[in-house]
């Protein structure tokens, strides 16, 4: 199948392609009972270990039903499925699924059980004595953000939408699986919780680097998510693999093109992350500087504020040339707090998105401490698309002059 | 009769008792109980009101027998040793019938919730509901003119008649639990067993306690009808009363009747908000 040689993506080694995969699916079908056409179609499909692959597609094209065929919550009618090199089509789907991390959109959590006793569910069944089995939960409670004092002890009734998946994400790695299937994790979350748990998410994964197969209808949400894309069609027809920005720039077909839809480079945005694109140099100063400092320092650059960090380098105030001018109180009390926070592993999109809501038209990056390391403005952003339109234009034309190549040879 | 007098237990034989249980029973059918008792924070008001309550009508109850002129059959038939037998007949005949109705019924509508029961899911409900319509007097006078009279034949018309609400509230406690939850567990790896046994039992608890609290007032009630095949129970108290005429033994036998039946329902809803698990 030709749209499965992926290339890597951008800043992974390209020996993902070389090692055996985590999982490998080899003609994989399932047909059920009553129905003519299969759900899922002879499929084949490698998946590389640490990295995580968004299946995403229409809604009936199977991807669902492709991703529990993987802990055979689904028995497949034929095919084989490999996991870790080993073929698991025949293993007691039971112990096989303690192998598996399984997290889904109703995450459901164990309503008649603590918080802590769902997390101690899998290392349970696995014997785990107490002890091991109560620092595993409090450590994984803290690494999904879910302080283990306040909530190992609560019902799932008492946490809010969000938490219950914290707790559900927690869950599933509680045994630490090599391999974690998510169906639509955060598809019943609002939509700024569901970016903060997305952002979460991809952090912690930058720790735990697991094998994840992420379901999602959500385009936007696979682009995000996604180290590679799978882009199903119907029978779960892989109609593109690929790196998320290779299936930006350069769509296999009509079908993936209509999938993603207009608006290809502003999705683009999403891609990059702020901590790769060069950062705008805005004035800077001490919160206890001298004022006539903090002034020359302004008439210096062509900005309109200054941005003054306290003690910990952490941004403490903007300040403009007017409000420097009044010198009837202290700098800490003039201009506006710092706004418009971003940190290293936002995206683009969110950098802009707040961007758009601040009064000097930039977004300040912290990172996890909240120490300063730069600042986003528009022309940082506008700067950042031309070098992705330049990337692609240049890739695309490279690959018309292989092909090019290759058609003279052949004549 | 100026004896204040429960309301909705039957006052006596001839009041139809069954309609009357029956009428009770599907009140807290399925739905899960009386609503008091779901909090768990319970005040003692509601813990001890209803027990000293019923504390207070019986002393009343005992101390206007106490006053009255009493004739020899009324002596002979409420004799202390008489009604002591008659009243711990009547809570054997009550509890055998209602284990022996769980033991039979919560199995069955385990079974008949698992995947690949559905063919015999319909004859089985068809059943337990013939044995909720046929009268229980019907059955027991049957019974006792094809087998026998006295305490199992008794036992067996008790358990035909109130197996019906704790199979059905098996069931609807099985299946309204959270499919999510049940395929999570799945999903992690549990086996169909432990998935029944540690979450879809307990979650289903509150709901089969509250058909098991129906049953258990059900045959408390219909006990009564007992002394009819010579088995004994408070109905011995009523019938005796009725059969003579006189009115005091049949007041007593009635009240005291629908006391235990109140106070029996009482336990049982403190069972079932004690023993429902936390967290639902």
């Amino acid at each position: 199948m030709s749209t499965t040689t992926a290339t890597t993506p951008a800043g992974s080694t390209s020996s993902a392609s070389k090692v055996d995969p985590m999982i490998r699916l080899q003609d994989l079908s399932k047909v059920f009972a009553g129905q003519a056409r299969p759900a899922v179609d002879h499929l084949d499909m490698d998946i590389p270990a640490g990295e995580i692959i968004v299946l995403v597609g229409p809604s009936g094209c199977g991807k669902t039903t492709t991703m529990r065929l993987i802990n055979r919550l689904i028995e497949p009618t034929s095919g084989r499925i490999i996991l870790e090199g080993e073929d698991v089509t025949r293993v007691d789907p039971d112990k096989l699924r303690r192998r598996i991390g399984y997290v889904i959109q109703q995450v459901g959590l164990f309503p008649h059980q603590t918080i802590s006793d769902n997390i101690a569910t899998v290392p349970r069944m696995l014997g785990w004595d107490e002890k091991r089995i109560r620092a595993r939960t409090d450590e994984l409670l803290a690494m999904v953000g879910l302080d283990p004092a306040t909530y190992r002890g609560r019902y799932p009734k008492h946490l809010s939408g969000g938490q219950r998946q914290r707790a559900g994400v927690a869950r599933a790695l509680s045994a630490d699986p090599p391999v974690m299937l998510m169906d639509e994790p955060f598809g019943a979350i609002d939509p700024i919780t569901r970016d903060r748990l997305q952002n979460e998410f991809l952090r912690l994964q930058e720790t735990i680097r697991k094998t994840i197969i992420f379901v999602t209808h959500d385009i936007d949400e696979a682009i995000k998510m996604g180290d590679r894309i799978a882009i199903l069609g119907e029978g779960s027809k892989i109609a593109q693999y690929d790196t998320p920005e290779r299936i930006l720039t350069a769509p296999a077909d009509d079908f993936v093109a209509d999938f993603i839809g207009s608006g290809a480079s502003l999705k683009r945005l999403n891609l990059t992350r702020v901590r790769d694109i060069e950062l705008s140099d805005w004035p800077i100063a001490r919160v206890d500087s001298a004022r006539d400092e903090v002034l020359a320092l302004l008439r210096a650059s062509d900005k309109g504020a200054v941005l003054l960090l306290d003690e910990g380098r952490r941004p403490a105030r903007w300040v403009s040339g007017r409000e420097l001018q009044r010198d009837d109180q202290p700098l800490t009390e003039i201009g506006l707090p710092p706004e418009a926070l971003v940190q290293p592993n936002a995206t683009l999109a969110d950098a802009l998105n707040e961007m758009l809501k601040s009064r000097y038209g930039c977004a300040t990056v912290v990172d996890a401490a909240g120490v300063y390391q730069g600042n986003v403005d528009f022309a940082t952003v506008s700067a950042a698309i031309q070098e992705m339109r330049r990337d692609a234009r240049d890739r695309s034309r490279t690959e018309a002059d292989e092909a090019h190549a290759a058609r003279t040879a052949q004549s | 009769m100026v004896l204040p007098s429960p309301p909705v237990v039957p006052a006596d034989a001839n009041d139809d008792p069954v309609a009357t249980v029956h009428a009770i029973a599907t009140q807290s059918f399925v739905a899960g109980g009386t609503d008091i008792f779901r909090g768990r924070g319970r005040s003692a008001l509601d813990l001890l009101g209803l027990p000293i309550g019923l504390a207070i009508i019986c002393a009343l109850l005992f101390a206007w027998v106490g006053s009255q002129e009493l004739d020899s059959i009324e002596q002979r038939l409420l004799a202390t040793d008489k009604l002591v037998l008659a009243f711990s007949r009547h809570l054997v005949l009550a509890f055998v019938s209602t284990v022996l109705v769980i033991l039979i019924a919560v199995p069955i509508g385990i079974l008949l919730t698992r995947p690949g029961a559905r063919a015999i899911t319909p004859p089985v409900i068809a059943l337990a509901n013939m044995g909720q319509a046929i009268p229980s007097i019907g059955v027991l006078v049957l019974l006792a003119l094809v087998w026998s009279f006295g305490f199992w034949p008794s036992i067996i018309a008790l358990v035909a008649y109130s197996a019906l609400p704790v199979l059905r509230n098996t069931m609807v406690g099985l299946q309204q639990v959270d499919a999510f939850v049940i395929e999570a567990g799945r999903g992690m790896g549990m086996t169909k067993r432990s998935v029944l046994r540690k979450i879809e039992l307990p979650l289903a608890v509150p709901v089969i306690l509250a058909g098991i609290r129906t049953a258990l007032v059900i045959n408390v009630g219909t006990a009564t009808l007992a002394t009819f095949v010579n088995a004994g129970g408070l109905g011995d108290i009523i019938n005796g009363g009725l059969v003579t005429n006189r009115q005091t033994v049949t007041i007593v036998g009635s009240v005291v009747t629908a006391s235990l039946a109140l106070f029996i329902d009482h336990l049982g809803g403190v069972a079932e908000s004690r023993l429902s698990p936390k967290g639902i």
